[in-house]
Formats: structure tokens, C-alpha cells, sequence
């Protein structure tokens, strides 16, 4: 089997996903094509040596829809002859993107390509599909379905992390987040954004909030409550776990992943085609796997899938130096730490989405670029980025900086 | 064209009036001979250039149209227990759906409706009384829609309540008038609304007196000679939106998806299949969203489900309430005036529940304040509901006018009839039965209300035991729907119609049952709540065990229920009981754990503070926390399916006992007592129903392996054991 390597990865910035977030104005195609017109110029990249692009996105409809990819490819002024894919598997998109395009580069059946993926929430919102799952009858019912947010209460809840584990946890993101951004770690991958008339409209993430603390997220109320004791989403999860009386409500707000629009990219490519290009690896794909897991607790998906990859990669987690898992909510990672042992200092070490925000389709590629970077600056080896995904799953990724 | 069920009059100027009579019924009910006199009219009125139009209204006072025959679905619908293939039976449950689509399109195809290319012709409901399933369903698939503005008059689709969908368009219909909400709700939950209701959803188009609805009908197809449903015309969109892209509808399927499901706990398809027929029918042209309909509809009327719970909750206790189970050739007893002794808990519910059943009640107690403060609670009771405007000022003032509390016997001497609630003590119950029997005519029949004394003994006491029997009423009375009748050793034929014809003027559901220690319900209700305690005596998580039971479909979980009537009653009983039983005595493991709860940590019960439970003033009851110290949560716990099949077979095996040792003569006694008497999951018809539906063998074989694995009060009584060899059923006949 061939080697994929990472060659190069950037991103935009996190906006505000609201009508008042800085990036409200520039369309879903206009970052995904800004951040392929980076890959390109800052690289001096031939653009008809790509193969294919496969960029996640979950809501693929309206102005994402009719593969964004593509339509972005065309837009940057790639080669006609580059193709495109749009992916979803839910909030893991944007990394099941990058190792489709690193298993075509593996399989080698292309040399050079880029996954990446584009979400932008404050235009097109989350479940503007329509999709069947928790909309549909038959299927609601079927598989017991509940809204995220219940069932990271359900994790707290079950495996027993109270509100104050979870805010002590959120508040620690954004500290984290925080300093990376004053000591430049996010320099290396930021694409800033720009408007029609060519200017600048942002350059760094906007939801990080340096001086949050346990007490202004202690008067947070609850954002589950109302789903879950009013409308019956607890019942409906209690169905399945009988074992637990009551549901305790601790996510809200502030230990949630924000809402926020932007868009990643990767370039991945075999060695021959670095020799070609001229550019040098940065890291190596060791392996890669996706799983499904309970859809009800849905969320807890991350440790299987990295187990699964370390197996199949033939590691065991201490062979792992950093680990990355999408903050989508702080229990998801404070189970991730406690089933898998993790010590937190090794685990999102720059901050991660209750500071920065999740915009679904790219944050698996954003955070896979984060850890490229990390590993130059620490030093370290290995990296294994992973994400919760909707409908019970998991997807991880283990790279390694050469 | 001649009709049997209905009468039609074409007036000079073609409209004709339909006047549907089924012959030698108090109501009109879609049947066999209405769905083919339906047929032919509707193939005539869209054949037939004379008729321009039509007017459908009931020849009956007593209401419009009731629904489906539910005998007639019982037995699998219209052409029920023919062989026929899937295809041919879903085509014969598509018919009513067809025939009323044929009515509003007056067979137009829906393309040329929708081009303006052709009209139907006018058809509206003159509806003159209560209208509900298929009756409202026939209503909705006229062009106009005018009721009787009466607001007794019902409106709705009630068949939910026998694990059905309105399969005559009703989910189609409903939503597309009144909103994908008020369609949910009302066919989700099968309460009917009233015309005024009905007119602010969109459901009706005009309320009116009864005597001009006819007219005023005739009057609106007369003026409107070219129709088409809003459905069949360009443009057509839900009130309040509907369908997989709206972020409204959306909304409204994901809520809806989850109180579904905290309601039926997963246990009844057909709500499933009412939000199904919502949703999927949204998306897809008229005349497709009513095949779907009909495939959910054949899917439950061909489930042992919806047979099970026709049988049972409505054909079988209607039979009950109306005096199955009576001797025949005794004469109605005269109910005017009924004794009641004693005034406590029981004796004030009866009093209450008798009163409100028309009687005079004669409330005796030994102090008059013990009799004054039982007809107190009958006050109460009423003035709750005049503040809730569920009863007026007047008809409350009028019950309570009706019962006079009092401490002289002599005031019993006119009485009709005795129902005792004294004290359960013999003694005390050998006394009152003395004096009243000095007083009363020698006609009148003794009733005693028990929960614990055997009958035969109690009729000792009295010098005409063919005129004294047992009634076991539940608490608190005037909430609880079922009435144990227990006939002693020489009760006669008329202290047993008596009974039946008390319960019958009361409005409660009567079973009679063989005079033993516990009767029926008593005798299945302990050994399932000792379950319960027994597994928290095992360290299974308290939890599992309530949710197991409210996912069987239990009203409330086991432990709940025993903080209910509290854990020193349990204590007290068992303590009686095994003195009275001596070394015949068989432990039933819960001994110790009553005796730590109540004796050593003071845990008696809800009244008492708290139980299994924490009982807040300002919340929610909750799980002590402290049980874990003194029972252990086990490390293995059972999955939420063994939980529920252990507290399941906890139910079935002493109600399948009690069946085969006759304590109830037949199924549908033991299943009315299940679900009415302690709540059994009604989805399941009841345990003998559940038996039949999984099947005798199957049932048999689980309880051998569960007596394997928990202990011998699991084994299956012989009787069924030899009622599976020779594959026999608990009912004879579907």
C-alpha cells in the first residue's frame, strides 16, 4: 500500500455563526474556494496535478448543495480536470473527507489530493435537509432518537461528570484556545477571509472568550431541560437506559461547541508527487477507521473508532502523544479521557470547539490541521484525531509528523 | 336502487338525501350492508346526470354516524375470516378509503381537478348528532360540513383507543383541514372535540340548529353546483405547514416523534402509524397519501394487538357492565335508596360513587361526625369539579342532597340495598351485619365491601346468607373503574343480580370472582410488587426496576406503588398472614427487607414521609439515595428487557393461576380485572390475551426457564401446562 502524506493544511477562521458573525456576508462557496485558492497559491501548486477533492459538508443543500465541492473547484479556477466530492458523515465530514482522499492516494489511485470541508451555519443551518431520521415516524421511533444535546446529558449523567466537571472543562478550552491564539500556534494554518471588494473581513476565530470562568458559566441555564423533561426526549432515552432515573441537564451555552462558519482544506499526496511538486511532508496518514456505535447515547462513538484505528494501525493508546476530540460537548470528552485513560494535558491541547466553534462539515479537517501544527511545534510524534458523530458513529485518524 | 341501511330522495331539483338508518340499531355504525349500499349510491350519484348533487345526514336521534362496527373489525374487517390473499384483504380495507374519495372527486381524476378541468359535484353533511371514526371520517370527505350546534354533539377519531388509525382518510382529511397539530392530537389521543371546537380548527365550515340543517345543506350544493376538496385545487397548502422541508412541520414531527413515545413507552404501533400517516402523507399527493393510510390501517387491523384490545376494552366490558355475567329471569332490583355502613375512606367513596349514580344514601357511621366528615369528602369531590366546571353548582348540590349521614339504624329500614364498608374485622362486621338486618326489609340484599375476609365466613354472621354477597370495591373509589363481586357459599341468584345491577347504576366495570383469601386482583398484585422488592433485595438498581415496568406499560413502577399503600401495610399483612397460616407459611423472601424499610429505618411509606421514594414538597419524588447502603446496587444488572419480562411473568403467572384454579370463571374476566382492577399494560388486552397472543407454549416455556432461573413461583400452573400440550387457546373464538 502506498503512503498518503499531509503536505500542507490551513483553514479560515471560526465566524460567528449568526447574521451578525463576521463571515455572515460571504457566501458557503466563497470559503470553500478561498481556502482552495491558498492551498494553491501559497504553494505554487499546479492545480491540474489534482486528482480529486472530497470536502465534507452536512447540510448540502441551497447554496451548499449541488457539490459544493465542485462548484468551489470551478470557482477557484482549478484545473477543469480536478474533481469533486462532497461527503457526509455528519460532524465527522470533514475527516472522513480527508481519508477518502488519503485512501484514493493509498489505493493509489491518484497522487495528489485534497479533502477539506465547508459548513456555514449562520446561512445554512443545521437540519436544513430535512433528513428522515428525526423527522420521519417509522425511524424516529425506531431508533429511539434524541437530540444531541440529550445525549450528552445522558453521558454526564451515566457515567457521572456533574455540571461543574463540565463547565471546569469548558472553561480549560477556552484558556487553552486563548493562549494558543497570543502565542501564534494557529499561525501557520490561517487563511484570513475575504469580502467581494478583496478586503480582509477576518483573521482570527471569534468565539474565544479568554476570561470566561466558572462563574459566569455557573449562571448559565441548562439548554436540554425544556427538550428533554417538556417535550419527552428523556423518556425516550431512558428507554433504552432503564438503569437511570432522571436525566441531569448540565450542558448549555458555554460547554457546548459554538455555532460558526468556515471552511479547511489539506492537500495529501504520495512521495512521488512531493518530489514533483517540490514540497515537503509534513506527516504521514498511519491509519484511519470509522465505526457505529449506540445512536441514542450517540456520542460516544470516539472510543471505539480510536480504538479500531490503533488496531488496524497495529498501536495502542501509548503510542499516541497528542489526541484531539471534537469538543462538540464536554462530556463527549471527558468520557473520551476516562474510557481511554487520556491525561488531559495530552488532550486537546490547544483548546477546541466550546471556545472556537464547530462548523460541522470542517471542523474534522480543522482539527487534523491543528495537530500537524502541533506536532512541529512540540516536537512530538504521533497524533490521533477523532470526532462524536450524529446517529451513533465515530471517525479517527492517526497521523505522525516525519 | 333500493337501500336497506340508508334512504335516498332526489327533490325536482337533483339533490339527493341520503338518510342513513341501519334498520334495528339505536346507531348508525359502518357495517357490511351500509358499505354496499354506500357503494352503489356513490356509483349511481357519479353515473346518474339527474342527481347534481347530495345531502348526507342519520335517520337516527341518537347521533350521525358512530364509527366502524367494531365486531366487524374484531374479526379482521369487512370480509374478515375469508381466505384471501395480502393484495385482496388490502384491497377490501382500502374500499371505505376509495368510496369516500369517489364521493369528493365524484370520480374525477385528481389531475383534471387540480387543471380545472372538471368539477365534482356538491356533497355536504347535515351532521345531526355525534360523529366519530368512520362516521367523522365520511363527514370530512364531504364539500360542506354543517353540524348541529349542540356542544354535546362529538366530533371525533377514537380509534386509537383499540390500537387503531382512522383508516377512512382521517389522517389525511384532519391534517390538511386543521393542521398537522390538531390532527395528532386528536387522533393520537381519541378525544372527541365539539362543533364549535371543530368549527375555530377548520374541521367545519357552519354550526346550526338541528331542524335547519337539512335546509341549509341543500342550500349550499344547490349554490355551488361545481366543487373540488382545497386538497384537489391549485395551490393547496397545510395550515401551518407540513412536509420534510418546512422547518415548521419539522419541528411539529420531531416533538410529536418524542411524546409518543413517553406516552405508549414503544408499546402501541397505531400512534406510531397515525404520526406516520401525518408525515408521509404530506409528501405525496392525495390519492397516494391514502394508500399509505390503508397499508398502516391493514398492518394494525390485522395484529393480534388491535383484536386483543377490541376484545377486551370495549366489547368485553360492555358486556360486563351490561350484565353478562346476571342471572337470568331475576327482575331488576330497585336501587332507589342504598344503605351505606360506615363512612371512612371506603364507606365516604362509595357514598360518593352512589350518589352520583342517582341513588339516595343513607351514610352510617357510629359517631355522627365519623358519618358527617364521610359525606364531607363527597363535598369535596364536588366542589373540585364546579371550580373546574366539570359538574354545575346545581347538579353538585343535588348529589350531595342525596346522601344523609347518620348514626340511627332506623333510618335504614326503607333501604333497597346494603353495601358494608365497616372496618375489616370480624367481629365489628358480625355486629353491624346484626342490627342492620333487625332494620332492613327482608328482601333487601346485603352487600359487604372486602378486601381480605372470605365471604362465606362474614354470611355466618347473617340470618339470610342467600341474600348477603361480597363487593370489593378499590381505592379511592370514585377513581377506580373495577368492582370484584364475590358470592358467597349459598349467595343467591338475586343477591347477585342486585350486585350487578348496583355496579351497573354506579358506571363501573364488574367481574365475578370465586370467593377465596385475595379474590383476584389481590391475589396477583402482591406476588408482583414482592417481585419488585425482591429485586431490590438482589441489588438490581432500583431504577431498572420502575422504568422496566412503566416501559411494560404499567401505570406507575412497582415501588412507587407500594410507598402507595405503604410498606407497613405490606409489613402488617404478612405479619397476619403467617401467624393465621402457622408453619403452612411459605416465605416470600421480602421479609427481611419490609422489616429493615419499616421497622428499623422508619420507612413505612408516602404518607409516612417516605418509602422506596423521597416525596419533596416542592418536586418531584425521587429514589432514596440511601437504599443503596442497605441493598447494595449488584455489579451484574439484568438488561431492560429481562427486568421487564421477570415483573411481565410476576403478573401472568398468579393471574394464570387464579384462571386455572377458577377464581375467575373465564379469560375475559381475568383480563377486565387486570387492566381495570390494577392497571395492567392495556396494549396487551390483558394477561390472558397476552397469553393466547404469544401462545400457550411459548408462555409456558418462558415460565419454566424463568422458575429455573428465580424459583419455583414462576412455574406455570399444570392447567395451562396441559392446555399448550394439546395447543389449545385461552379463547375459544377470535
Amino acid at each position: 500500500m502506498t503512503d498518503a502524506f499531509i503536505y500542507d493544511a490551513l483553514r479560515t477562521p471560526r465566524g460567528k455563526g449568526k447574521s451578525d458573525g463576521s463571515l455572515h456576508e460571504v457566501t458557503p462557496v466563497q470559503l470553500a474556494t478561498q481556502v482552495l485558492e491558498a492551498v494553491r497559491d501559497r504553494n505554487n501548486l499546479d492545480t491540474a496535478l489534482v486528482d480529486d477533492v472530497a470536502f465534507g459538508c452536512v447540510s448540502p443543500v441551497g447554496e451548499q448543495g449541488a457539490v459544493i465541492t465542485r462548484t468551489a473547484i470551478l470557482n477557484a479556477g482549478y484545473a477543469e480536470t480536478t474533481a469533486g466530492i462532497q461527503v457526509n458523515r455528519f460532524c465527522a465530514s470533514g475527516l472522513e473527507a480527508i481519508n477518502v482522499a488519503a485512501a484514493k492516494v493509498k489505493a493509489g489511485e491518484a497522487d495528489l489530493t485534497i479533502g477539506g470541508g465547508v459548513e456555514h451555519m449562520s446561512r445554512v443551518p443545521m437540519g436544513s435537509d430535512g433528513g428522515a431520521w428525526p423527522v420521519d415516524p417509522s425511524v424516529a421511533f425506531k431508533t429511539y432518537f434524541v437530540p444531541q444535546g440529550i445525549s450528552a446529558d445522558l453521558i454526564a449523567t451515566k457515567y457521572g461528570f456533574s455540571r461543574d466537571d463540565v463547565d471546569a472543562y469548558a472553561v480549560e478550552s477556552h484558556k487553552r484556545a486563548a493562549k494558543s491564539w497570543a502565542e501564534g500556534r494557529f499561525k501557520k494554518s490561517i487563511v484570513p477571509v475575504k469580502d467581494v471588494i478583496g478586503e480582509e473581513i477576518l483573521d482570527r476565530d471569534e468565539t474565544v472568550r479568554p476570561n470566561t470562568d466558572m462563574q459566569a458559566l455557573g449562571a448559565l441555564p441548562p439548554s436540554f431541560a425544556a427538550l428533554g423533561e417538556g417535550i419527552g426526549f428523556n423518556s425516550v432515552a431512558l428507554q433504552k437506559y432503564g438503569e437511570i432515573e432522571k436525566i441531569n441537564h448540565v450542558h448549555h451555552a458555554g460547554n457546548s461547541s459554538g455555532i460558526v462558519d468556515g471552511a479547511a482544506a489539506v492537500l495529501i499526496g504520495n512521495s512521488e508527487i512531493g518530489k514533483k511538486i517540490g514540497m515537503k511532508a509534513r506527516a504521514r496518514i498511519r491509519g484511519f477507521a470509522s465505526v457505529g456505535s449506540e445512536p441514542t447515547i450517540m456520542l460516544t462513538g470516539p472510543e471505539f473508532a480510536a480504538q479500531k484505528a490503533l488496531k488496524r494501525a497495529g498501536m495502542t493508546t501509548k503510542d499516541i502523544d497528542l489526541w484531539e476530540l471534537n469538543e462538540a460537548f464536554a462530556s463527549v470528552v471527558l468520557r473520551f479521557m476516562q474510557a481511554l485513560d487520556i491525561d488531559h494535558k495530552d488532550m486537546n491541547v490547544n483548546g477546541g470547539a466550546i471556545a472556537m466553534g464547530h462548523p460541522l462539515g470542517a471542523t474534522g479537517a480543522m482539527i487534523l490541521g491543528t495537530m500537524v501544527d502541533e506536532l512541529e511545534r512540540s516536537g512530538k510524534s504521533t497524533a490521533l484525531v477523532t470526532l462524536c458523530i450524529g446517529a451513533g458513529m465515530g471517525t479517527a485518524t492517526i497521523i505522525e509528523r516525519v | 336502487m333500493t337501500y336497506t341501511a340508508m334512504k335516498v330522495e332526489i327533490d325536482t331539483d337533483g339533490v339527493a338525501l341520503v338518510t342513513i338508518d341501519l334498520p334495528g340499531q339505536s346507531m348508525n355504525v359502518w357495517n357490511e350492508a351500509l358499505m354496499t349500499d354506500f357503494a352503489a349510491f356513490v356509483e349511481d350519484f357519479c353515473k346518474n346526470d339527474k342527481i347534481k348533487g347530495a345531502v348526507i345526514t342519520s335517520g337516527k336521534a341518537s347521533g350521525f354516524l358512530a364509527g366502524a362496527d367494531l365486531r366487524m373489525l374484531g374479526r379482521g374487517g369487512p370480509t374478515g375470516g375469508a381466505k384471501l390473499s395480502r393484495k385482496e384483504q388490502f384491497e377490501n380495507i382500502f374500499n371505505l378509503n376509495n368510496m369516500l374519495r369517489i364521493l369528493e372527486t365524484s370520480g374525477q381524476p385528481a389531475k383534471a381537478l387540480l387543471k380545472g378541468e372538471a368539477y365534482a359535484k356538491p356533497v355536504a353533511a347535515a351532521v345531526n348528532g355525534l360523529a366519530l371514526g368512520g362516521g367523522l371520517e365520511l363527514v370530512l370527505a364531504c364539500h360542506y360540513r354543517i353540524v348541529s350546534d349542540d356542544p354535546k354533539v362529538q366530533l371525533g377519531v377514537p380509534e386509537v383507543q383499540v390500537g387503531l388509525l382512522p383508516g377512512g382518510g382521517g389522517t389525511q382529511r384532519l391534517p390538511r383541514l386543521a393542521g398537522l397539530q390538531n390532527a395528532a392530537i386528536m387522533a393520537t389521543q381519541g378525544q372527541p372535540i365539539d362543533p364549535q371546537t371543530a368549527l375555530g380548527y377548520g374541521i367545519i365550515q357552519e354550526v346550526a340548529p338541528r331542524d335547519q340543517l337539512v335546509a341549509k345543506a341543500k342550500a349550499w350544493v344547490k349554490a355551488n353546483p361545481k366543487v373540488a376538496q382545497p386538497w384537489d385545487k391549485k395551490g393547496f397548502k397545510y395550515p401551518g405547514g407540513a412536509g420534510a422541508m418546512d422547518p415548521r412541520s419539522v419541528q411539529f414531527h420531531m416533538g410529536s416523534n418524542a411524546m409518543a413515545q413517553r406516552e405508549t413507552q414503544h408499546n402501541y404501533p397505531a400512534v406510531q402509524y397515525i404520526l406516520s400517516c401525518l408525515y408521509e402523507g404530506s409528501i405525496v399527493p392525495f390519492d397516494t397519501a391514502i394508500r399509505i393510510e390503508s397499508k398502516y390501517f391493514f398492518k394494525l387491523l390485522t395484529s393480534a394487538q388491535s383484536r386483543n384490545m377490541i376484545r377486551t376494552l370495549f366489547i368485553n366490558k360492555q358486556a360486563a357492565e351490561k350484565g353478562e355475567q346476571r342471572p337470568k329471569g331475576v327482575e331488576k332490583t330497585k336501587l332507589k335508596k342504598i344503605g351505606v355502613l360506615g363512612a371512612g375512606m371506603m364507606g365516604a367513596g362509595i357514598a360518593y360513587v352512589t350518589a352520583k349514580g342517582g341513588a339516595e344514601v343513607v351514610l352510617l357511621d357510629r359517631e355522627i361526625a365519623f358519618a358527617e366528615k364521610g359525606k364531607a369528602y363527597s363535598q369535596g369531590i364536588v366542589e373540585k369539579g364546579v371550580s373546574r366546571g366539570k359538574v354545575t353548582k346545581e347538579k353538585g348540590d343535588e348529589l350531595l342532597a342525596r346522601i344523609k349521614p347518620t348514626t340511627d339504624y332506623n333510618d335504614l329500614k326503607d333501604v333497597d340495598m346494603i353495601i358494608e364498608a365497616v372496618f375489616e374485622d370480624p367481629d365489628i362486621k358480625a355486629d353491624v351485619i346484626k342490627r342492620t338486618e333487625e332494620v332492613i326489609g327482608k328482601d333487601v340484599i346485603f352487600a359487604s365491601n372486602t378486601s381480605t375476609l372470605p365471604i362465606t365466613g362474614l354470611a355466618k354472621h347473617s340470618k339470610r346468607p342467600e341474600q348477603f354477597i361480597g363487593i370489593h370495591f378499590f381505592s379511592p373509589v370514585d377513581k377506580m373503574p373495577l368492582v370484584e363481586i364475590i358470592p358467597g357459599g349459598r349467595s343467591g341468584d338475586a343477591s347477585l343480580a342486585a350486585a350487578l345491577d348496583y355496579v351497573g347504576m354506579i358506571r363501573k366495570t364488574p367481574i365475578v370472582v370465586k370467593d377465596t383469601r385475595g379474590f383476584y386482583t389481590n391475589r396477583v398484585v402482591p406476588p408482583y410488587i414482592n417481585e419488585a422488592m425482591l429485586m431490590v433485595a438482589e441489588g438490581i438498581k432500583p431504577a431498572l426496576i420502575e422504568n422496566a415496568a412503566k416501559s411494560l406499560g404499567m401505570p406507575v413502577g412497582p415501588l412507587a406503588l407500594t410507598d402507595e399503600t405503604s410498606l407497613e401495610l405490606g409489613l402488617r399483612i404478612m405479619n397476619s398472614t403467617k401467624k393465621e397460616l402457622g408453619k403452612d407459611y411459605k416465605p416470600s423472601g421480602v421479609e427481611d427487607l419490609l422489616e429493615t424499610m419499616v421497622t428499623k429505618l422508619g420507612r413505612k411509606g408516602r404518607k409516612s414521609g417516605g418509602g422506596f421514594y423521597e416525596y419533596p414538597a416542592d418536586g418531584k419524588k425521587f429514589l432514596w439515595p440511601g437504599l443503596e447502603e442497605y441493598f447494595p446496587i449488584a455489579k451484574e444488572q439484568p438488561t431492560l428487557e429481562e427486568a421487564k419480562e421477570r415483573l411481565l411473568y410476576a403478573q401472568l403467572i398468579p393471574a394464570a393461576q387464579c384462571y386455572a384454579e377458577g377464581i375467575v370463571s373465564d379469560p375475559q374476566s381475568a383480563d377486565l380485572g387486570a387492566i381495570f382492577g390494577w392497571g395492567f399494560a392495556p396494549w396487551t388486552g390483558g394477561p390472558m390475551s397476552h397469553i393466547d397472543t404469544i401462545g400457550l407454549d411459548t408462555f409456558v416455556r418462558k415460565a419454566e426457564s424463568l422458575a429455573q432461573k428465580y424459583g419455583a413461583r414462576f412455574s406455570p400452573p399444570q392447567h395451562f401446562r396441559e392446555m399448550a400440550e394439546k395447543k389449545e387457546t385461552l379463547y375459544k373464538a377470535a
